[in-house]
């Protein structure tokens, strides 16, 4: 049976700089208790989709049709969507910080969504929402039931989010990326209770994710979107062995849980389209590693296969797997007789103590750090968030005094130099920003931004100092012509590449990044990670590197040191910590990190019939 | 990064965008538009002075008063009629209005100044400077401002430098408070700890990387105290401590219709300079409320329309 179908939707969304077309032209059917998968990168209208579903875009033009069981939401008032909201579909949305009110009960929070649709008693209601709480793992749910969202963790949260979307006993439920905020061991969980719920109460869900691999084992049917457009639709088997659409395969081919340790990644070139303009012929041509001369002049037709996977594509069978393919580059040895660039030993910080009404009051974030780093090799760094791996990098770059220990930089005691000394160690230790939208001033242009070193230690000027940053721009594949442009101008990969440049313009010994990619597509993902190697090669650079993803770490990085709780847990070589891990929490890590899909190739896959773009 | 193609799709700048939302409101390009011919009208002024013949503070006993000694309604010499002494008041109008503007944008230039300055200086240091300077602010807007205008008068006597000084005194803490505020938010930004990691020093990072991100703020806020500072200018020439008679201003004006009840005769003497005020001030608001809105659309209610019906 089926539950929802969207024909044809498009999705207009007017704005200053004109209409921005962010659905065009998609068509799906969810049946009855499957999970159903939309994946796709940041822009690529699979969140604009479920909005117009919903009807939560009240200045957009939508057209086509979209049945929730037999009805078409399109063509309701907003008064009868407001009575389908929360009892027909329920909403499980990204970020479970802000999506429950601070100010009321979880409790009260989650009866009053009964008490909307329905006519409730009070007692009734409450024993109904304890029972779901206790069902999605909330324990001691009848204390808990008055609690505030500020007194549960991300994690509990979400629980919190689900258990709400769940309690009306909806036929749907739209999960608009549910684990996107939470760390991976949190993660694994939040994606099990989900399953489980459906398989329970035969809910369907409807599941928005950026990360395909997340998908693999869970998902029935997949849809992947690129700019508006259903890329490929298809049962998550045959999609995922033999993706049949280049963008789908690039996708995989980008992540770096798909290849040999060391081994360069396939990124997807180029960045996303704008989607205001109409491109004359397939949006991902001017992307695509399989573009053919029809490809940028005539839109793809359908190609319907025999395995039940759709693509919207020129090509006649699926594309070559780039990543098998892919040049095997050795991990460079680390010359363990050079130069030590950072030694830290027993470092330790606390915050408080000198707080007005509880001055016992005492908080260790870091508990006895010991590392060090010799020149040319990647340390990288793991934990979940608050583990202290962000506050370990500040205190390593000096911008947080550390409470005890010992930091040795190129061999200058860092609690024991002079302020003079400090201006020039200060140079050799450069910091990448997670964020490559807050980390570059809005107001600056880029010239600047990466001119900033040479102004603040007043090294060039003027002409020189211009030809440096163009140097520095075209060293991180940036155009130098673009010297002039504002941070706005440019995509958050090319941000990136800002920052990267930035941090290496003044020769540093040490670039620590703070999780560099993770607020990046996966494809820009493998763009980033191939220039910091390349970067690395060339100039014989030493990095710290920070994350929360196991696959990306052990990709880039010669060691691993893994912290929890602000304790370094568990360090060694990367391949030894992949292949067996010894510590508890690292074992845990490693299992949360979701496995890569099975690849096997084309098995018996024919291609039925095309529809031409016209037509379809 | 491989060559990307150029989109069609033009790119406007921020300040194109801005221009462009403000002249969409037709409310804004009327204040706007008011707000020229105030101007124009205080820039010509001597020019309405040689038109009519009629200086500012010459009286006209003869041609602009009755035999009762009254003054006169407005008729073809004085367009504006004439106020207690004989007196041109289109023309007094047009010099009072160089006064009101004058006064109006130099103390709300000096006050933002003074406002950013502190208001930064306490943002970006925190703690200690922080509450000291908070204190301060709290301190000058627990004044008594009339009180305190007052004394000084009566102390250093009437003039325009000092009406200045006492509005700036009294108007620089609101957008002390706004900076503070939009300072501690930024300082947390990562762009400015990625100043401090390149070395950068405080005064580096307040000009270079905090100030440009604080134009919106100060353009519009500058803007809204323009209005603020003109009733203020035209309140102590109203109580006598402003500008000194026989000079026109606008609140000089306005007193001299309140003195002996006259405006029970000569309702003009009240409603053109009043009207003047009333519509000066109206503009500078309502241009500085749209300038905020065109400069940060976001903090403006989308309008809502309509879901379009189902087309194939």
């Amino acid at each position: 049976m089926t539950v929802l179908e969207a024909r044809n939707l498009t999705v207009d969304i007017p704005t200053e700089d004109g209409t921005i077309h962010a659905v065009r032209d998609v068509s799906f059917t969810v049946d009855a208790g499957e999970l159903f998968g939309i994946a796709g990168e940041s822009g690529s209208g699979k969140s604009v989709l479920t909005q117009a579903i919903l009807g939560l875009l009240p200045t957009a033009t939508i057209a086509g049709e979209v049945l929730l069981e037999g009805r078409d939401l399109l063509a309701l008032t907003q008064h009868e969507l407001q009575s389908i909201r929360g009892s027909r579909i329920g909403m499980i949305f990204q970020d479970p910080m802000s999506s429950l009110h601070p100010y009321y009960s979880i409790g009260s929070q989650i009866t009053e969504m009964i008490q909307v649709h329905e006519r409730a008693e009070r007692q009734a209601a409450r024993r109904r929402v304890v029972d779901l709480l206790a069902r999605v793992g909330i324990a001691d749910a009848d204390q808990r039931f008055d609690d505030f969202p500020h007194q549960f963790s991300g994690g509990m949260r979400q629980r919190v989010m689900i258990a709400m979307a769940l309690v009306l006993n909806p036929p749907l439920v739209i999960a608009d990326e549910p684990t996107t905020a939470l760390d991976v061991t949190v993660q694994a969980q939040i994606i099990a209770l989900l399953d489980e719920m459906r398989r329970e109460r035969g809910t369907t869900v409807l599941m928005i994710t950026h990360d395909l691999g997340l998908l693999s084992s869970i998902a029935d049917h997949l849809m992947v979107m690129y700019a508006g457009r259903r890329m490929e639709i298809g049962p998550s088997g045959p999609l995922f062995s033999a993706p049949s659409h280049p963008y789908t395969a690039g996708l995989l081919a980008s992540s770096p849980a798909n290849y040999e340790a060391g081994a360069e990644l396939v990124p997807i070139p180029g960045r996303p389209p704008s989607l205001l303009e109409t491109p004359q012929g397939c949006a991902f041509a001017p992307r695509c590693l399989s573009a053919m001369a029809v490809c940028t002049q005539q839109a793809p037709p359908l190609r319907v296969y025999s395995d039940g996977i759709e693509t919207l594509c020129w090509l006649e069978s699926a594309p070559p797997d780039r990543a098998a393919t892919a040049a095997e580059a050795v991990v460079p040895k680390v010359d363990t007789s050079s130069d030590i660039v950072v030694k830290a030993e027993g470092v330790r910080l606390a915050f408080g103590g000198g707080g007005l009404f509880n001055r016992n009051y005492r908080l260790e974030v870091l508990k006895g750090i010991d590392l060090e780093l010799r020149t040319g090799e990647t340390l990288g760094l793991v934990g979940e968030s608050g583990c202290g791996k962000s506050t370990l990098a500040r205190v390593i770059a000096g911008l947080i005094p550390m409470t005890g220990g010992r930091i040795t930089l190129m061999g200058h005691d860092l609690s024991e130099v002079d302020p003079r000394t400090w201006q020039t160690l200060r140079k050799q230790v450069q910091l990448v920003f997670q964020n490559p939208y807050g980390a570059l001033n809005p107001r600056r242009r880029i010239g600047a931004i990466i001119g900033d070193p040479y102004r603040i230690h007043a090294i060039a000027s003027g002409k020189a100092r211009k030809a440096e940053v163009q140097r520095l721009m075209e060293l991180v594949g940036l155009n130098p012509e673009h010297y002039n442009r504002f941070p706005s101008e440019f995509s958050g990969g090319q941000r990136q590449r800002i920052g990267i440049a930035r941090a290496l313009a003044l020769n540093p010994a040490l670039i620590i990044y703070d999780e560099p990619v993770s607020a990046l597509d996966v494809s820009i993902q493998a763009q980033i990670l191939n220039l910091m190697r390349s970067l690395q090669r060339e100039l014989r650079l030493t990095y710290l590197f920070i994350s929360h993803d196991l696959a990306v770490v052990r990709h880039v990085c010669n060691r691993i040191a893994v912290l929890q709780a602000g304790q370094i847990v568990e360090m060694g070589e990367a391949e030894a910590i992949y292949s067996s891990p010894q510590h508890p929490y690292t074992r845990a890590l490693l299992s949360a990190s979701v496995v890569s899909p099975p690849r096997h190739g084309v098995s018996g896959r024919q291609l039925l019939h095309s529809i031409e773009a016209d037509a379809a | 990064m491989s060559s990307e193609a150029v989109a069609p799709v033009i790119q406007r700048g921020s300040w194109a965008l801005t221009a462009r939302r403000l002249l969409r409101d037709p409310a804004s390009i009327a204040a706007l538009g008011f707000i020229v011919i105030v101007v124009a009208f205080a820039i010509l002024a001597p020019a309405f002075e040689a038109w009519t013949g009629h200086s500012a503070i010459a009286q006209y006993r003869d041609t602009g008063m009755s035999a009762m000694g009254l003054p006169a309604a407005p008729n073809r010499e004085f367009v504006f009629g004439t106020d207690h002494l004989g007196r041109d008041v289109l023309v007094r109008l047009a010099f009072g209005a160089r006064v009101s503007l004058l006064v109006g944008v130099l103390a709300a230039l000096c006050a933002s100044v003074v406002g950013v300055t502190v208001g930064m200086t306490a943002g970006y240091f925190g703690g200690r400077v922080d509450s000291v300077l908070s204190r301060m602010m709290d301190l000058v807007m627990s004044v008594p401002f009339l009180l305190c205008a007052l004394a000084l008068v009566s102390v250093f006597g009437p003039s325009l430098q000092l009406s200045i000084g006492v509005i700036v005194f009294f108007s620089w803490t609101t957008m002390g408070r706004v900076i503070r505020g939009q300072v501690i938010s930024l300082r947390r930004q990562e762009f400015v700890e990625a100043g401090r990691s390149l070395g950068a020093g405080p005064l580096s990072i307040m000009f270079v990387d905090i100030l440009p991100n604080l134009s919106v703020p100060i353009i519009v806020y500058t803007t809204m105290m323009i209005p603020g500072s003109i009733v203020f200018e035209a309140t102590l020439s109203f109580l006598g401590m402003g500008i000194v008679p026989p000079a026109p201003s606008w609140g000089g004006m306005l007193a001299d219709a309140a003195n002996n009840s006259l405006y029970l005769v000569a309702w003009w003497l009240v409603f053109i300079p009043g009207t003047a005020l009333l519509l000066t001030t109206l503009a500078f608001n309502i241009f500085g409320d749209s300038l905020r809105d065109a400069l940060d659309p976001k903090g403006r209610p989308r309008p809502r329309a309509k879901r379009k019906g189902v087309q194939r």
